[in-house]
């Protein structure tokens, strides 16, 4: 299927930010009404990609036109997508309006600065999650960094200037090892026949295992800081605290999944060997990241830092996931990455509800306010169950499916430990919610609070379905992803398996429509867990 | 007597160097019936020269001419470097009229003198002859050190002129010693066949005289362009020279030194490279870290673009010790790309500047982004540019470079490179920090900008950026300017 409504969704935004430059920088509202309008279209434009996507493992919607020819390199424009970007490309597109309107009264000053950063940012987004050109990822995911920067540092709290230059150097750091790691891949691909950066070709070059190594370390060192996984996660509490409401719903929701993204689509299929060899250390950072970042937002006074955190050790249970190289473990990691954008953006919103109301974040200037706000309340509720993985919420479909897959791989141990973070994280949200929803009204600022207006249950109204319906049915999500997923189960398998040993490993897929059912995938079990333990014995 | 009989000369290689002296002797002699006040004049008919000899540069682009029996050409490579140098010409005349006249130094001299140091600079670069890169560089020099103290009404003026004359002479010094001996060595300036001789030889490298001579060039050219450890008269050239000229000579005669140790090196050493490369190796590595990490601490933003400089030598180095034509051409091309973001840069500093060379330090940006939107953008693209970070110049031309050490298998170098590289993110941040997430001081006043400054702007903003998203063209013509060398 060849048209160009990839790249129509992409560089919508940039036209918007035409637009908007042609507004006069006081008409706030007329301002903020064509961001919005933007978008909403472009949301409504991505949508005939989710219906026109066609579920199979092939990669769809390709435009591949030449770009740079230089010297020994040709980059080319050349993007698509494939069951696993397309819901990440959905996310993108599904949270954007969101994040506008979360802002809508929040930022009054430089409202057009502050709305171009927002569409920049989408279309950097949107370009790295489509780009099928290593050098072409690159670009985009380096662009990404300047409108966030801006919006963190420009818009953001009182440690504002710290925060943003944080992100900003940690993230440049990791993505310049990338790209050295990425210019030497491509001579080697040159030294194989291959002509230019395209990504699809490079799957299939099999390097030997020290320059893979070196390269799996460039690469996930890139990938690791962005997730973040510990201990390189520090930059991501300062970033969410002083960001404003759209910027941490983005982080959450998008950019930190720029991080998992990159493992799934770069990271590990490309260097299938070294991820097998690295995954016992990737998935003891993911579990202690998990166990760490749950004690760490147990005692947090501030109730966007504890999300923050909370942030860092959902994202350690979608690593564990993705490291346990089965379909179960995979797809769940894919559909957790969903459920935080859905669950964690949704509790930056409702944080910034209640920081805009009375400028403070601290559990302790709260209490009671169930009684004064009770619509905010039962969303709040909602949302916080989402994020603790309640059944019937989308939180849980993704965890189990994770610790599912990790228990079945190599990673039975990782797992057992991985399961106490999800008590860990009742813990430390039931707890963050009893003190500010429940107890006693005393606090004079909070007997005034007004609830949730209008618009703001308009903001929560979509998250709150999608909570239920990814909860409740989660089959169409799968059903996309799923032959991508089992694409990407076969090009990870590690080098020493059999081929008797493969069918076994694909059998292990679950056929769509059955995701959750743990019984099918037991005898699969007894078979694949030594296979996939065999590099790590080799090591 | 007998009569010298002068061989038939093919004057066209040289014909925008004669163009361009032409031009700037007429000046100095109209400068003399202008009055005090009305020098902008002259500015604009050395712009106007810069592009006519732009346009004749370009027609040269083609096959190679030769011409006095060997000593100057007129290639690819020589037309792209001349095209670099007019550039930042063109760009420093463009952005030198409101400085002047603002410090009060609107001397009508200042224009012929960049007109002459453009004639130096190409050349350097058109020269075959170590001679002749030797007279373009004396040229290009004496030039420079009367701009770097053009402005005599201030002490830091005077002192760069002078710094820059006691030290650059010694290092000419070096640089003449090296081509004697090189001379000794193989009994001829000519650089074809100073490689023709040397690559008779059996082991070049055991050759003392030889390697003493290349050793010696070297440093001069090291000094020229500004690299570690013979970069200390930088900061304080770069600070002190009237912005304008720090701009210039940042840019134009930083090239130049490249042009000269490219032609020197690639073509008349090739067989000496293994050792070269292990020089120039540790060279750029020095240059790149004294460099950026120098920069982190400087509040005063000409010289924290000083030490940036050095640091964007020692990038430029990388190409070079990878030696290959990845790394010839991404030294073009980041030479191209540098003279657009730098100038680009120093020119938002002039108009940030108060008389007296007051307001220069990095606070002074302060609120600049909400006051003056469009200036802040334009210094944030030179800025990211600088930083190399994509869609910009500077970024392609980083990873030109990087590739080439990459390529020739130099990785740690590669590796060293980008850590410098994001190194230097934190003092170009600095500096949008201050412009976008500082409130302006009381006495924020709106700066004016005129219709030359603006064009130059303007240039430098359309050169940074649209070689950063569609770089093909500019890298075609790079890589054929070093197919032949």
């Amino acid at each position: 299927m060849s048209n160009h409504l990839l790249s129509l969704t992409t560089f919508l935004p940039i036209l918007g930010v035409l637009l908007l430059l042609f507004i006069p920088k006081d008409s706030k509202g007329v301002l903020r009404g064509v961001a919005l309008a933007v978008t909403v279209v472009t949301f409504l434009v991505s949508l005939p990609i989710l219906t026109g996507f066609q579920t199979n493992a092939e990669f769809q919607f390709l435009e591949n036109v030449p770009w740079i020819a230089a010297g020994p390199f040709v980059m080319r424009y050349n993007v698509g997508i494939d069951g696993i970007s397309l819901w990440l490309v959905i996310l993108t597109t599904f949270i954007m309006p969101l994040a506008v309107l979360s802002t809508w009264t929040a930022v009054e000053e430089k409202v057009k600065e502050y709305m171009i950063c927002l569409l920049l940012l989408e279309t950097g987004m949107l370009g790295a999650f489509i780009s099928l050109d290593l050098f072409l990822f690159y670009i985009f995911w380096e662009v990404m960094l300047i409108p966030m920067y801006f919006i963190i540092g420009i818009w953001g709290g009182k440690n504002k200037i710290y925060a943003a230059v944080k992100f900003f150097i940690y993230t440049m750091v990791g993505s310049l090892l990338m790209l050295v790691a990425l210019i030497f891949l491509y001579f080697k691909g040159l030294d194989a026949g291959f002509s230019n950066f395209g990504l699809l070709q490079f799957f299939d070059l099999r390097l030997d295992p020290a320059t893979q190594t070196w390269l799996f370390l460039a690469f996930a060192l890139a990938f690791a800081i962005k997730v973040p996984m510990f201990p390189l996660h520090t930059w991501l509490p300062d970033a969410h605290t002083e960001a404003p409401t759209a910027g941490s719903v983005i982080l959450a929701a998008i950019l930190l999944k720029m991080g998992t993204y990159g493992y799934v689509r770069f990271a590990l299929p490309l260097f299938p060997d070294a991820a097998h060899r690295f995954t016992p250390l990737i998935a003891t950072l993911a579990v202690i990241g998990i166990i760490y970042a749950a004690l760490v937002a147990m005692v947090q006074e501030d109730v966007k830092k504890l999300v923050a955190y909370s942030s860092v050790a959902h994202l350690g249970f979608v690593m564990l996931g993705v490291f346990a190289f089965n379909t179960q473990g995979i797809t769940g990691g894919m559909l957790q990455m969903l459920n935080h954008g859905v669950s964690t953006g949704a509790l930056f919103l409702i944080v910034g509800f209640i920081y805009e109301r009375r400028h403070t974040r601290l559990i302790t200037d709260f209490g009671g306010l169930s009684k004064q706000m009770p619509i905010f309340a039962t969303i709040f509720m909602i949302v916080t169950l989402s994020s603790i993985g309640l059944p019937g919420t989308n939180g849980f479909v993704g965890e189990f499916l994770i610790l599912l897959g990790s228990f079945e791989s190599s990673l039975r141990w990782w797992a057992v430990v991985a399961s106490s973070g999800v008590i860990l994280s009742a813990v430390y949200m039931l707890w963050m919610f009893q003190r500010v929803m429940f107890g006693e009204l005393d606090n004079p600022k909070n007997q005034t609070l007004s609830d949730l207006n209008a618009r703001e249950i308009a903001i929560m109204l979509p998250l709150l379905a999608l909570i239920f319906i990814m909860g409740v049915y989660p089959n169409p999500f799968i059903e996309k992803m799923d032959p991508a997923v089992q694409k990407l189960v076969a090009q990870t398998k590690p080098l020493g398996m059999s081929a008797r040993q493969m069918p076994a490993m694909q059998m292990q897929g679950l056929p769509a429509g059955h995701p959750a059912i743990p019984g099918m995938a037991v005898p699969a079990v007894e078979q694949a867990t030594p296979a996939v333990a065999d590099p790590n014995e080799v090591k | 007597m007998d009569m010298i009989t002068i061989p038939a000369v093919n004057m066209t290689p040289i014909l925008p160097e004669i163009f361009l002296s032409v031009l700037a002797m007429a000046l100095l002699l109209i400068n003399v019936f202008i009055p005090s006040g009305q020098k902008s004049y002259l500015g604009y008919i050395s712009f106007v020269g810069v592009v006519a000899a732009g346009v004749l540069v370009g027609a040269g682009w083609g096959a190679p001419v030769e011409s006095f029996s060997g000593s100057v050409v007129q290639d690819n490579f020589a037309t792209f470097f001349k095209i670099i140098f007019l550039l930042s010409a063109g760009l420093a005349i463009l952005i030198s009229d409101q400085y002047m006249e603002r410090e009060g130094c609107n001397h009508g001299e200042l224009y012929p003198l960049i007109l002459f140091t453009v004639v130096g600079m190409m050349l350097m670069a058109a020269g075959t002859d170590l001679m002749t890169i030797f007279l373009g560089l004396e040229v290009m020099s004496v030039a420079l050190y009367v701009l770097a103290g053009f402005n005599r009404a201030n002490l830091k003026s005077n002192e760069a002129g002078l710094k820059y004359f006691l030290l650059g002479s010694f290092s000419t010094g070096f640089l003449l010693y090296g081509m004697a001996l090189t001379y000794g060595a193989t009994g001829t300036t000519r650089i074809a066949k100073i490689a023709a001789i040397v690559g008779q030889m059996t082991v070049p490298s055991a050759n003392i005289m030889l390697v003493a001579g290349m050793l010696l060039m070297l440093t001069g050219f090291a000094f020229k362009v500004a690299a570690a450890p013979f970069h200390m008269w930088t900061p304080d050239v770069y600070e002190g020279a009237p912005t304008p000229m720090t701009a210039f000579m940042s840019a134009g005669p930083k090239a130049a030194g490249f042009a000269a140790l490219l032609r020197i090196f690639l073509v008349a050493l090739p067989t000496l490279q293994v050792e070269w490369s292990q020089l120039l190796w540790v060279l750029a590595v020095l240059t790149m870290t004294v460099g950026n990490i120098t920069a982190l601490r400087q509040d005063n933003i000409k010289r924290m673009l000083a030490y940036s400089s050095i640091a964007h030598a020692g990038y430029a180095l990388v190409g070079f010790a990878a030696g290959n034509g990845t790394g010839a051409a991404g030294i073009l091309f980041y030479m191209l790309s540098y003279t657009f973001m730098n100038i680009g840069a120093f020119a938002v500093i002039i108009l940030i500047g108060k008389k007296g060379e007051a307001n220069g330090t990095v606070m002074d940006f302060a609120g600049l982004g909400f006051k003056q939107p469009a200036l802040a953008v334009a210094m944030s693209v030179f800025l990211f540019s600088l930083a190399g970070i994509p869609p910009t110049a500077g970024f392609i031309g980083k990873f030109y470079l990087f590739s080439s050490a990459v390529q020739k298998g130099y990785i740690w170098l590669a590796v060293i490179g980008v850590l410098n590289s994001a190194a230097s993110v934190y003092y170009y941040l600095r500096v949008m920090v201050y412009m976008y997430m500082k409130e302006p001081t009381e006495d924020f006043e709106w700066t004016r900008i005129t219709p030359p400054i603006a064009l130059s702007l303007l240039i430098s903003v359309a050169g940074t950026l649209i070689p950063g998203i569609v770089p093909s063209v500019i890298l075609q013509f790079a890589e054929q300017a070093v197919k032949l060398i």
